[in-house]
């Protein structure tokens, strides 16, 4: 039991009046993939945002039931949000580098408060490092002083998941990472994740069932607001329990 | 056949439409591109008159300190030094332009980002109203406020500079804050989340992330709050004090190059030597408004993020 790194019980998130999940079980095992999967509106992104309360910014959004991290409940009231976000990294839907060089990206993290100590040729390490855990960095290495934005979208996603990696977080939740790239680009995100899957608990929510199928070790399925079923990714996807959700996998509704 | 053929030969109705269209619309082009050349012609031509019908040296006119046009120096040259104007313009324009951007940018944070719901009613709504004020009416608030507060608290007439500068920070104030709200909405979003979820504060993000995104449009901003600084006249003249003197201090009277123009119009011939000098400040107060123009061009360009 000592490998689960976050469980959640009954999660319920409202958007002022309106619940949006209602009350989600779900636990994550340390240095396993999770795909969250489900139809266009279900919560995925809803769910995954209250990880590490990014969900937070929207006004009006309350989150009850728990979620612990470590035993510890990350919604408690004496929580350091910032340091939670430290250890708990997310790369979104669309590849959103600052309009730095790939450098600065990747040093931003680092530079917060806290580890400002950090010497020039460190900080070249830790990026040169981060972006080749990323798989990005042949690509980039040459010109690491242009704008992150110079670069393709599938390029820009990795050096974003370098920026996430280089403040060495515990756990990486990835929201459709790939639902704007090519193939090519998807597949070498893909490769990224299962090459450095060994250092983190990772979660993905994709509306690509190849994906899912081809990276995950858990799937969770999630039906308007519900967590239908979770479980290993082989047996949900050859045997699932739930009509709905074999439903859902031969493409009969979402 | 041969009607249809008569039909399609035959221009319709949109297409003379369109055509009157574009003539009514070429016409205005022209008659505004002739008006503006027009004006250009004016200001160069009576403007660069003081050096080639008066044989005002160029150099004398820009260095010099004495401005009485009128007169002639020891020498027999018309005194014609436009210097004092040119520091005093420069003078409040850059000071109030300093102390106005600090206070733009807080307001324009907390309109945009901090507390965008109050920032959308009221003080969008202040900010306009301060826009909508004419000129004269700062001068005037300048003239019974300022003036003899800036007298109470350091003695001498209350005129000068300071006074100046106060009174155009409070008019290019909306103007640079307007302009910087719109650099801070173009920002997307998604930097603020992406700063966030890598253990950001919220005020790290804003100095790191949205200030750095938005720093083109707000040095923008500011050349625009400084160039409106630069040509406003009115007000400046009711509380500068109008003395064509090299400024000493902060305190004492002094002139700058619109306020001069706006004082000293109404008293000379045209043609005279002191008409066209006035006509000289004006051609400085063009050239300047080029210089501010290529300058956003420029600071512009150099803000394109996609570079
Ligand atoms: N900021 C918000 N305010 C109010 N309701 C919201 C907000 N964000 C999401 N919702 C609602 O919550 C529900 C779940 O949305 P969510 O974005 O989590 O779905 P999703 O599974 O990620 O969908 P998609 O696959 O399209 O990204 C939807 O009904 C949505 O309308
Ligand atoms: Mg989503």
């Amino acid at each position: 039991m000592t490998d689960k790194v976050i469980t959640s019980e009954n999660v319920r998130l409202y958007y002022g009046e309106k619940e949006a999940l209602h009350g989600v079980n779900l636990d994550f095992k340390k240095n396993e993939i999770t795909a969250l999967i489900g139809p266009s509106g279900s919560g995925k992104s809803t769910y995954l945002r209250c990880l590490n309360r990014i969900n937070d910014l929207i006004p009006e959004v309350t989150v009850t039931g728990s979620i612990k991290m470590d035993k510890q409940d990350i919604y408690a009231p004496n929580v350091d949000i910032t340091e939670l976000r430290k250890r708990v990294g997310m790369v979104f839907q669309q590849p959103n580098p600052f309009p730095f060089s790939v450098y600065e990206n990747v040093a931003y993290g680092v530079k917060l408060a806290g580890r400002s100590k950090v010497s020039k040729a460190e900080m070249d390490k830790i990026v040169e490092d981060s972006l080749k855990k990323a798989a990005v960095w042949d690509e980039v290495k040459d010109n690491l002083n242009d704008s992150a934005l110079s670069f393709s979208g599938g390029q820009q996603q990795r050096i974003c998941i370098a920026r996430v990696l280089a403040v060495k977080p515990e756990i990486i939740l990835l929201d459709e990472p790939t639902s704007a790239l090519d193939p090519i680009s998807s597949y070498a995100i893909e490769n990224t994740l299962l090459s450095i899957k060994k250092d983190y608990t990772i979660i993905i929510v994709t509306h690509n069932m190849q994906q899912a199928s081809r990276i995950s070790d858990q799937t969770a399925f999630l039906l308007d607001g519900k967590l239908v079923e979770a479980g290993p990714t082989k047996e949900i996807f050859i045997n699932p329990k739930e009509k709905e959700t074999n439903d859902y996998l031969n493409g009969k509704f979402g | 056949m041969d009607q249809i053929k008569a039909k399609l030969m035959k221009p319709s109705k949109e297409t003379k439409q369109e055509t009157v269209g574009k003539i009514i619309s070429y016409t205005c082009i022209v008659a505004i591109m002739l008006l503006v050349l027009l004006v250009l012609y004016f200001i160069i031509s009576f403007g660069m008159s003081t050096f080639t019908k008066n044989n005002v040296n160029l150099w004398s006119f820009l260095s010099g300190t004495n401005w009485s046009p009128g007169q002639v120096d020891a020498h027999g040259n018309p005194e014609v030094g436009a210097l004092p104007m040119i520091v005093t313009s420069f003078a409040v324009t850059i000071l109030s332009a300093l102390v106005a951007t600090p206070f733009a940018i807080a307001v324009s944070l907390f309109m945009t980002i901090i507390a965008p719901k109050h920032g959308k009613g009221f003080l969008q709504a202040i900010i306009e109203l301060l826009v909508g004020i004419p000129s004269v009416v700062y001068g005037y608030i300048g003239l019974t406020l300022v003036v003899p507060f800036i007298r109470h608290l350091y003695g001498g007439t209350g005129f000068g500079i300071l006074s100046g500068t106060i009174v155009l920070f409070v008019m290019v104030l909306p103007t640079i804050t307007s302009l910087t709200v719109d650099s801070l909405k173009a920002v997307p979003r998604y930097y603020l989340e992406a700063s966030l979820a890598l253990g950001a504060t919220r005020w790290q993000t804003i100095y790191k992330v949205i200030l750095r995104a938005a720093t083109p449009g707000i040095l923008t901003a500011i050349i625009f709050g400084m160039a409106r600084a630069f040509g406003e006249a009115l007000a400046v003249q009711m509380v500068i004090g109008n003395a064509t003197l090299m400024p000493k201090s902060l305190l004492t009277p002094a002139a700058t190059l619109t306020s001069q123009l706006t004082t000293g119009i109404g008293n000379t011939v045209m043609g005279s030597l002191p008409n066209n000098a006035l006509w000289s400040l004006a051609l400085i107060l063009l050239l300047m408004s080029l210089v501010f123009n290529i300058a956003v061009k420029f600071v512009g360009s150099k803000g394109d993020l996609n570079k």
